[in-house]
């Protein structure tokens, strides 16, 4: 392996690691806003109750970002050290940004939510649990804003020496690219936890206890689940989408599959592509939709990789098509689950449902890796660019890391990851297993009440 | 002027980040030895509980300053420096989690076990900041295009082409643990009541004695290495404040440590490592990253700077953002403050 390889496995291997748990702190985030809002205005115990249990996972899935995020920011310079010199002036602002205007608010609140239910007043505490959803989305805009100025740079100049610097704070924060993208991530956050509450609601209820919280959690879940699964396809998706078709075209065939340019494009459901031979093999396609999907008309016309040089094609390109099919295909399923979902519980013949449970409790993985693929997506469709049409992947890595020393690294979080992936496993089941008429207390006792 | 103002500014992060990281860092090698039942390990562990996590946001926020600020230092100082860098990484990583996961897990073991990691990865964080000053003091080979790449160590002398250890960086990873040790037990004695707070009482002075031997060693070592380092000093002479402010505020440390007012001992110990890293920041100035292998490859303020369009942009959201900072870290601490009761939260 070169060690150009090998520096974009250890960004990628930690960065989708680390995306595991923030996907699930944002969204949560705004779930147990609601819960406290809820309890908040009815004084109800039991979503007071329902909040403090989804702050104890929060907790948990918290601190496994935060810990895994630091080397983030670390790699940027340990690993990519060619496009850190050159880029530094540009996007190094979104990543200061993160930690001065979220991490110090998020990191104040949280000590707060967590251990400070007792000293603060009801009003206070849910005030605290909203200034750390604040800060967590906040979290979520920087690093989408860095993301966006490598898609789709904007509001630049470079220095005779060939540094780029930041001609404009407000174009770099308001990059369309970045709106789109957040809105279709955040929503995906929604989607992870709106999976994860009503999977915890559907156990409680195939295992019989617990059931009030199974039902709170399943109503809290499925209603949630059904706003953000259908808004990551319309109008996020859709908006990102097109966004992507105008500015990267060479990804978006290479995502669909599209080798010929045409119009009247088809969409294609399943196949592999064939890089050797330029087709798809085994293909089941739908005449026009692309075209439309894109252009909102049947007969458009779709450029195909063919408009575009060889070494301008994604590097990756079955890894991007299938991530990208494995993010759609999911998308729809999500969709469809949800609103099945949202139906039973409508008639009120969800948590009698046991195959519609069963089929949410297995299902809780699925968000999870349709938002990795869809971050693979965006990631492998730049390629071969660092930063798109300025900079290739090639030119930024650091010349003086060897391949040996980054694949020691590398080996190295793997190892360490996977000792944490076990400890978190082993930490949430003991809280979902204990559920929330548990009263537990942060500082390690357990009482009964 | 830009660069001058951007240094600083970076460097005040710096210290913010050691003067409060410091002490939970210090209080998590304390408990290698010091914090002994299980209830002094919960409440020492309360007293930094709330306000580690933010500590560790400046090093964050400090970090991406400098990514900004100084694009050239930070990518070559962070490949350079890739080895120790990854280790301090999972060091963080390992710290950060058994930190805060001890208390979710009520099986005595496993919970030793996680003091073990939390104290021995806090105790060697303290030394790979302490031996990473030293090691920018010391200078880097730096190759022509503002690169290099350090061994973890070679012959252990700080020549021409040194290791991330030698003589001279392993003084800086002493004076750093023990700075930080002395921060941390000073910290526990403001926070904690009863035996705990007595045991931490007892071993200020052993630590202070230590500490004040280190520093004259490494001040000593470090006009040894690099002698150039007086230069800002012999050119400004009112600058000798700063080396004059180490020695006050260690003097005061221990005054107000015997007098048993241990929240000024604590703000002194925390001036004394601002007056250190002060010290050290006036004697590389207007270098960030000096070389070994001759001056013209020093990185320098001048090359490393970011654009101006780049810093001017900069300079407002930080200035805001960093009020809103200081007010969150304020309100943090004043929600906090008092001692740590067992028991009760």
């Amino acid at each position: 392996m070169t060690a150009e390889v090998i520096h974009r496995l250890h960004f990628a291997f930690t960065v989708t690691f680390h995306y595991l748990f923030p996907q699930l702190t944002m969204g949560l985030a705004l779930l147990i806003v609601v819960f406290k809002t809820i309890a908040l205005r009815t004084g109800s115990e039991e979503w007071d109750r329902a909040g403090r249990f989804w702050g104890r996972i929060f907790g948990i899935n918290f601190v496994f970002g935060v810990v895994t995020g630091i080397p983030m920011e670390f790699e940027f310079g340990t690993n990519w050290a060619r496009f850190s010199q050159l880029s530094g002036g540009v996007i190094g602002q979104p990543l200061a940004m993160e930690g001065v205007f979220s991490f110090f608010l998020e990191s104040a609140f949280l000590g707060l939510f967590l251990y400070g239910e007792k000293r603060l007043s009801k009003t206070m505490h849910w005030f605290s649990a909203f200034m750390v959803f604040l800060g967590s989305w906040l979290s979520g805009f920087f690093i989408i804003v860095t993301d966006a100025w490598m898609q789709h740079p904007v509001a630049f100049d470079r220095l005779p020496d060939g540094r780029y610097q930041v001609l404009s704070f407000w174009q770099l924060l308001l990059n369309p690219w970045a709106l789109f993208q957040y809105m279709h991530n955040m929503t995906g956050a929604v989607v992870t936890a709106s999976f994860v509450v009503a999977a915890t609601g559907a156990f409680y209820l195939l295992d019989r206890r617990q059931e009030n919280f199974g039902r709170l959690f399943l109503k809290v879940g499925v209603i949630a689940g059904v706003l953000s699964t259908i808004a990551i396809i319309f109008p996020t998706g859709d908006l990102h989408g097109k966004y992507v078709a105008r500015n990267q075209p060479a990804a978006i065939a290479a995502m669909e599959g599209l080798f010929k340019t045409e119009a009247g494009a088809g969409i294609v459901l399943v196949g592999q592509p064939n890089e050797e031979t330029g087709q798809i093999d085994n293909p089941i396609v739908v005449n026009d939709v692309l075209s439309f999907l894109i252009y909102g008309t049947t007969q458009a016309e779709v450029k195909g990789l063919d408009q575009f040089p060889r070494d301008q094609w994604p590097t990756a390109l079955p890894l991007l098509y299938y991530a990208y099919h494995i993010m759609a295909g999911l998308g729809t399923y999500f969709v469809a689950l949800m609103l099945l979902a949202a139906f039973l519980l409508w008639r009120r013949k969800l948590h009698r449902a046991r195959w519609m449970l069963w089929l949410l409790l297995i299902s809780f993985p699925l968000p999870y890796i349709a938002n990795t693929a869809g971050w693979m997506t965006a990631e492998i469709g730049r390629q071969p660019w660092l930063i798109y049409g300025l900079m290739r992947t090639s030119e930024g890595f650091s010349s003086t890391v060897s391949a040996g020393n980054g694949l020691f690294t590398l080996i190295g979080f793997m190892g360490l990851y996977t000792l944490l992936g076990l400890l978190f496993t082993v930490l949430v089941y003991r809280e979902i297993s204990r559920g929330p008429e548990a009263e537990v207390s942060l500082e390690g006792a357990v009482y009964a009440d | 002027m830009m660069g001058f103002l951007w240094f600083w500014l970076v460097a005040v992060m710096i210290v913010g980040y050691v003067v409060l990281d410091g002490f939970d860092l210090g209080v998590g090698v304390l408990h290698l030895f010091l914090v002994r039942t299980e209830q002094e390990r919960q409440v020492s562990l309360r007293s930094i509980g709330p306000v580690w996590d933010g500590n560790e946001v400046w090093l964050l926020a400090g970090g991406g300053t400098l990514y900004f600020a100084f694009p050239l230092l930070y990518a070559s100082a962070f490949s350079g420096f890739y080895l120790p860098l990854m280790i301090v990484l999972w060091l963080l990583v390992l710290r950060g989690i058994s930190l805060e996961l001890r208390n979710h897990i009520d099986v005595g073991v496993w919970r030793a076990l996680l003091d073990g990691v939390f104290g021995l990865a806090s105790a060697l964080l303290a030394i790979f900041y302490g031996a990473a000053l030293a090691n920018v003091l010391r200078g880097v080979p730096l190759q022509a295009d503002g690169y290099f790449f350090l061994p973890l160590w070679t012959n252990w002398q700080p020549g021409p082409s040194p290791g991330i250890l030698d003589w001279y960086t392993v003084i800086g990873g002493l004076v750093a643990l023990v700075a930080l040790t002395l921060h941390g037990a000073l910290w526990l004695i403001i926070k904690v009541s009863g035996d705990l707070a007595e045991r931490a009482q007892s071993i200020v002075n052993p630590l202070w004695i230590a500490l004040a031997a280190l520093t004259g060693v490494s001040l000593l070592a470090t006009i040894h290495v690099r002698p150039a380092s007086l230069n800002n000093y012999a050119a400004y002479p009112v600058t000798y404040i700063v080396p004059v402010g180490v020695v006050a505020s260690l003097i005061a440390v221990f005054f107000w440590n015997k007098t048993a007012q241990p929240v000024k001992a604590f703000l002194a110990s925390g001036l004394y490592l601002f007056f250190m890293l002060a010290g050290a920041c006036w004697g590389v100035y207007p270098t960030l990253l000096p070389a070994t292998t001759g001056a013209e490859r020093d990185i320098t303020l001048a090359r490393a700077i970011s654009g101006p369009h780049t810093l001017s942009v900069g300079l407002a959201w930080w200035s805001f953002g960093m009020v809103l900072a200081i007010g969150y870290t304020v309100f943090v601490y004043s929600r906090f403050k008092g001692k740590v009761v067992a028991g009760a939260h």
